[in-house]
């Protein structure tokens, strides 16, 4: 069967960063030999051409923080000349009105920028370095020069009370979008998860905040917000179902189907120096794994509502940690056997202390 | 609305991968008839919604095209994803 066509290439291009958020999607040994080995400029273009023949219509450039690329300027204009329309997700905190005007010179589409809170103190406390500062900066040279600006914020118990804040502060810093992200429990996050788990309580005054923000502001400024998976009693489509939608491309060219499948045990991954994307998209084992519905098991397979094709089973990486098996029904699901573990795991959060990212692998809190 | 325009950082192309036309806008793409990308690629903040009327009058042998164009754009404009140049 014809696999269906990519819209979506997230190019990890590095996992070093200068912040250090305990929430980060990026696996915990960052800093193990696994990635130690970047792509080539070279690597990169081709695989920019190569997605785009394949459909792809976005391109995501991230990390890490993508701007400690030295050739970032260079992979711009490959992305643009691929007929990509690309993204910068970054932390704001090395976008300098010279460099952002060399990225615009370059084809650069957008500019996403990350804010951890809308308070100085607070952005750079849950950060893990002084950037709040930069990151308004950045913002102002991203507008200067005319791109569509993003501001997304993670969002979890320490700063889910400031929705309203952040979305003042995006309103006045000019951003078109506002990406409201609230916490996955992946990466660091895991080890995190107890500084991390917000109450229904700030659930409910967040969704408030945005809707009267909707109200207020009108379509000028679209906000995204999904009420977060621990939350919900049915699955979403993870990453628009396995294989379908998105790859991502891990800083030394494994192809994955999403940010954390390197966690799934026995999953092999393609390294795109050694195979054209159109191999490792259509035939490589770790993107025909969990694609389409054959794969499913019970309830998935006789799904009481005929979701099957609706959220493709949900998070295989979920399914994974809280079920212990990537191929079972994603526990959010009502209508699994392990949904008990995602209704304690709802349990808000006490601790207020973080396990920053750094190289080094964390210690986990027993 | 008097003088449309895509809003910033929209880009319209056609994907010759799956055939059509799209608009392209930050992490996402609206997939448009041929009609729609015409339309959507004469707001260019100098014409206004009748100068792009009469335009397409004139390719379509007179065709009254104006309840289309109006319909489009302001469809369009909800989702903020055509402002007004003059606004």
């Amino acid at each position: 069967m014809q696999p269906p066509r990519p819209s979506s290439l997230i190019a990890e291009l590095s996992y070093q960063c200068p912040l250090h958020c305990p929430y980060c999607s990026n696996p915990v040994d960052i800093g193990g030999e696994t990635y130690r080995r970047e792509l080539a400029t070279e690597d990169w273009i081709r695989a920019f051409r190569e997605a785009r023949a394949l459909g792809v219509l976005q391109l995501a450039l991230t990390g890490g923080e993508p701007m400690l690329r030295r050739d970032l300027v260079e992979l711009c204009a490959g992305a643009r000349d691929a007929g990509l329309y690309s993204s910068l997700i970054t932390a704001g905190t090395l976008l300098t009105r010279e460099r952002a005007r060399e990225l615009k010179a370059a084809g650069l589409d957008h500019v996403q920028i990350s804010i951890q809170s809308p308070d100085a103190e607070d952005n750079d406390r849950i950060a893990g370095n002084r950037s709040f500062e930069k990151k308004l900066a950045a913002a102002h040279h991203a507008r200067e020069l005319d791109f569509p600006l993003t501001i997304n914020c993670v969002l979890h118990r320490q700063n889910l009370d400031r929705v309203a804040e952040l979305l003042d502060l995006a309103l006045e810093l000019g951003a078109q979008r506002v990406e409201l992200a609230n916490t996955q429990y992946y990466g660091w996050a895991v080890p995190n998860q107890n500084a991390l788990m917000p109450s229904w309580e700030q659930l409910r005054r967040a969704e408030e905040a945005v809707r009267h923000f909707r109200e207020r502001v009108g379509p000028k400024v679209d906000v995204l917000w999904v009420l977060p998976d621990y939350f919900e009693e049915l699955p979403k489509p993870c990453m628009g179902g396995w294989g379908r939608v998105a790859m991502v491309v891990a800083p030394n060219g494994d192809v994955m189907p999403c940010q954390a499948a390197a966690t799934i045990p026995g999953l092999e991954f393609a390294n795109l120096r050694d195979h054209p994307l159109e191999w490792i998209w259509s035939e490589s084992d770790a993107f025909a794994r969990f694609r389409g519905t054959g794969w499913m098991q019970e309830p998935c397979r006789t799904c009481p509502l005929g979701r099957q094709e609706e959220d493709w089973g949900g998070c295989r990486c979920q399914a994974l940690r809280l079920a212990g098996d990537a191929a079972a029904t994603d526990p959010v699901c009502r209508f699994s056997p392990h949904h008990d573990r995602v209704v304690a795991a709802r349990e808000p959060a006490r601790a207020d202390e973080f396990v920053y990212r750094t190289m080094k692998r964390p210690r986990v809190p027993s | 609305m008097t003088r449309p325009r895509l809003v910033t950082g929209a880009r319209l192309r056609f994907d010759e991968v799956r055939e059509e036309h799209l608009l392209l806008i930050p992490e996402g793409a609206v997939r448009l008839n041929p009609t729609a990308a015409e339309v959507l690629g004469l707001c260019d903040g100098e014409r206004s919604l009748d100068d792009i009327v009469d335009l397409l009058s004139e390719r379509y042998d007179g065709a009254d095209l104006r309840d289309d164009v109006h319909e489009l754009v302001d469809a369009m404009a909800q989702r903020g994803l055509v402002v007004d140049a003059a606004a």
